[in-house]
């Protein structure tokens, strides 16, 4: 019934390229991050919580700008990555992915954040009483336990850059076939003139993808706090 | 080999409004810490376990000093080796029991285990439940599961913080009888953190007393608990001595036993224990009655001479005095009957104890003192 045309496939492909590698790139750093602020205290954590949370309460567009600002070939970074390694991710998936996961970097450490604080720290301090070195406990109690916190910001994170827009049209532009994603490829149809059909045909793609996420979210989440007992 | 466990604590922390000061060192069995809430007794076994750390002073278990401000000294956690059974248990929910069970067993020393899996479920009838998940279980399976956990790693100590606190009466008494086997099958020091007397005079060798962050008293429990002027920490209602006895008899007549204790015979109901077991009974000061003559055609079975040894001062309605039948024996009798039959220590009196006021929770399997090896 919906065949897909290969412009169609391309922006899935693309899509689904640039969220899963938006999301690898934010997961660590991600936890690191979340860890940081759930259990540690030093000075500048309030600027940190800030900064981590600009993202969201910023417009796009600006954060698209900067990344150009200081990605592009001219930029501080960008100069320096071209100089060092020969790459620049200016006008390539690469940077679309990298302007992804900055969007959804605050809703990954929100939702790791909040299942590390939720976790029952007598817990840990029981592993330990029973000859558990840090390391082991955070692999064997810690990890499991904020597994369902770590599956929300995954999910979360890998929505919130399949449906990026604005910081990535602005830092990459929109280029077939390298950087038009699929919210990009509906913008451009609308722009053509007889392009309701193909337009309406890419809601619906987009809200398929959506559901099929969220689905299989929900599908593991039940797994996991089987796992966990609850 | 000697067993003796040697516990010797001097620390001082200031948590907030409130500073522990504690000094006490205990030897032997199962030590009690007793107290109100918020006498420090939790703060306290968190600083043995490490979970916390003193701000002065030395801890010392079996000759192992775990903390010492002076030396510089403060083992980690996880190198301590003590168990630690947690009020609320704190299982892994995310591990199922058997799995909870064997968490420690790879950091234990890899000497051949004192406590050996198989034996440990056994002991706490822990085996129907191996692949469950810990949030199916009742308080008091929770809790057995705890006790195993701990005692799998194996621990130089047991701290047990409340054990009993979330478990309902029912499973109470199954707990004890447990707790009771590992002090004398196992031979496993342990800390036993109460605010229940019952627990601690059917349990403990050594009593800490607590009190407002400081250790008030520490000794054998039977000197303390016939220490009149600690009855208002240990409880007034509860306040009585402590007597060791043997189990000489049973009557099947008339469903009696006679315990034995200084050449004196205690007739008590029909106990379910076989003879010669030493037994701790606990006489409460409200059951016993003092007159001067012997009473005779009386309903009383246990009728003991002694001697006034203290009587405690007090302007209430009721005073407590210390008779010495052999053994110190705490009174509790109205001021007016004080006056009126004109007591005075040196006196010579005759005790009354009630036969039907000793049941079952007044008494406790004494620790099998014998621990050569």
């Amino acid at each position: 019934m919906l065949t897909l045309s290969p412009l169609e496939l391309e922006a899935i492909w693309l899509s689904l390229k640039v969220a899963s590698f938006s999301v690898l790139l934010c997961f660590p750093l991600g936890l690191a991050t979340a860890w940081l602020l759930a259990r540690c205290d030093f000075v500048g954590k309030s600027v940190l919580n800030g900064f981590v949370h600009l993202p969201l309460v910023v417009p796009p567009v600006v954060i698209g700008y900067l990344l150009l600002v200081s990605f592009g070939r001219n930029g501080i970074i960008g100069h320096w990555l071209w100089q060092t390694f020969g790459v620049s991710i200016a006008f390539s998936w690469k940077g679309a992915a990298v302007a992804a996961s900055i969007m959804a970097f605050p809703l990954m450490v929100r939702a790791i954040r909040l299942s590390i604080e939720s976790i029952d720290q007598g817990l840990e301090d029981a592993a330990r009483t029973l000859g558990a070195p840090r390391r082991w406990v955070f692999l064997t109690i810690t990890l499991p336990l904020i597994m369902p916190g770590m599956l929300t910001g995954i999910i979360l994170a890998f929505a919130r850059s399949l449906g990026e827009f604005g910081a990535t049209i602005t830092f990459v532009s929109n280029i077939p076939g390298e950087t038009r994603t699929l919210p990009l490829a509906l913008y451009s149809m609308i722009q053509l003139p007889d392009g309701e059909a193909g337009a309406m045909r890419l809601v619906v793609i987009a809200i398929i993808l959506a559901l099929a996420a969220l689905v299989a979210s929900e599908a593991l989440s039940r797994r996991v706090a089987r796992r966990l007992g609850r | 080999m000697n067993e003796t466990v040697s516990m010797s604590i001097d620390i001082k922390r200031r948590l907030g409004d409130f500073s522990l000061d504690v000094m006490f060192s205990s030897d032997g069995g199962l030590t009690a810490f007793f107290g109100r809430s918020g006498s420090g007794k939790t703060s306290l076994v968190n600083l043995i376990a490490g979970l916390d750390t003193p701000d002065t002073g030395t801890i010392e278990v079996n000759g192992m000093t775990l903390f010492s401000a002076q030396r510089g000294i403060n083992i980690p956690i996880e190198k301590r080796r003590l168990g630690y059974v947690y009020q609320d248990s704190r299982l892994f929910p995310h591990l199922n029991v058997r799995q909870n069970l064997n968490y420690g067993a790879r950091f234990a020393p890899p000497v051949k285990s004192r406590h050996d899996f198989d034996d440990i479920v056994r002991l706490l009838g822990l085996v129907p439940l191996l692949n469950r998940q810990p949030s199916t279980l009742s308080g008091g399976e929770k809790q057995r599961v705890a006790i195993g956990r701990a005692l799998l790693a194996q621990p130089r100590l047991l701290l047990m913080d409340e054990p009993l606190a979330s478990v309902d009466a029912r499973h109470k008494e199954e707990i004890l009888s447990f707790i009771e086997n590992l002090r004398d099958q196992l031979a496993i020091p342990i800390v036993y953190v109460s605010h229940a007397m019952e627990e601690v005079i059917r349990l403990a060798d050594t009593l800490v007393i607590l009190n407002n962050g400081t250790a008030v008293a520490s000794g054998r429990v039977e000197d303390l608990m016939s220490r009149l002027d600690l009855r208002p920490l240990t409880g007034r209602y509860e306040a009585g001595a402590v007597l060791n006895a043997t189990l000489k008899g049973h009557d099947d007549t008339y469903h009696l036993s006679e315990l034995e204790f200084s050449n004196k015979s205690l007739w008590v109901p029909r106990l379910n224990v076989g003879i010669g077991a030493a037994l701790r009974v606990r006489v409460r000061a409200r059951d016993v009655s003092l007159g001067l003559v012997r009473p005779e055609k009386t309903s009383l079975l246990n009728i003991f001479e002694g001697t006034v040894m203290e009587i405690a001062e007090s302007q209430g309605a009721q005073v407590e005095i210390l008779i010495n039948i052999g053994v110190p024996l705490m009174v509790r009798i109205t001021r007016k009957s004080l006056v009126e039959l004109n007591l005075k220590v040196g006196a010579a009196v005759f005790a009354m104890i009630k036969a039907a006021a000793i049941d079952r929770h007044s008494m406790g399997i004494a620790a099998q003192k014998k621990r050569e090896l």
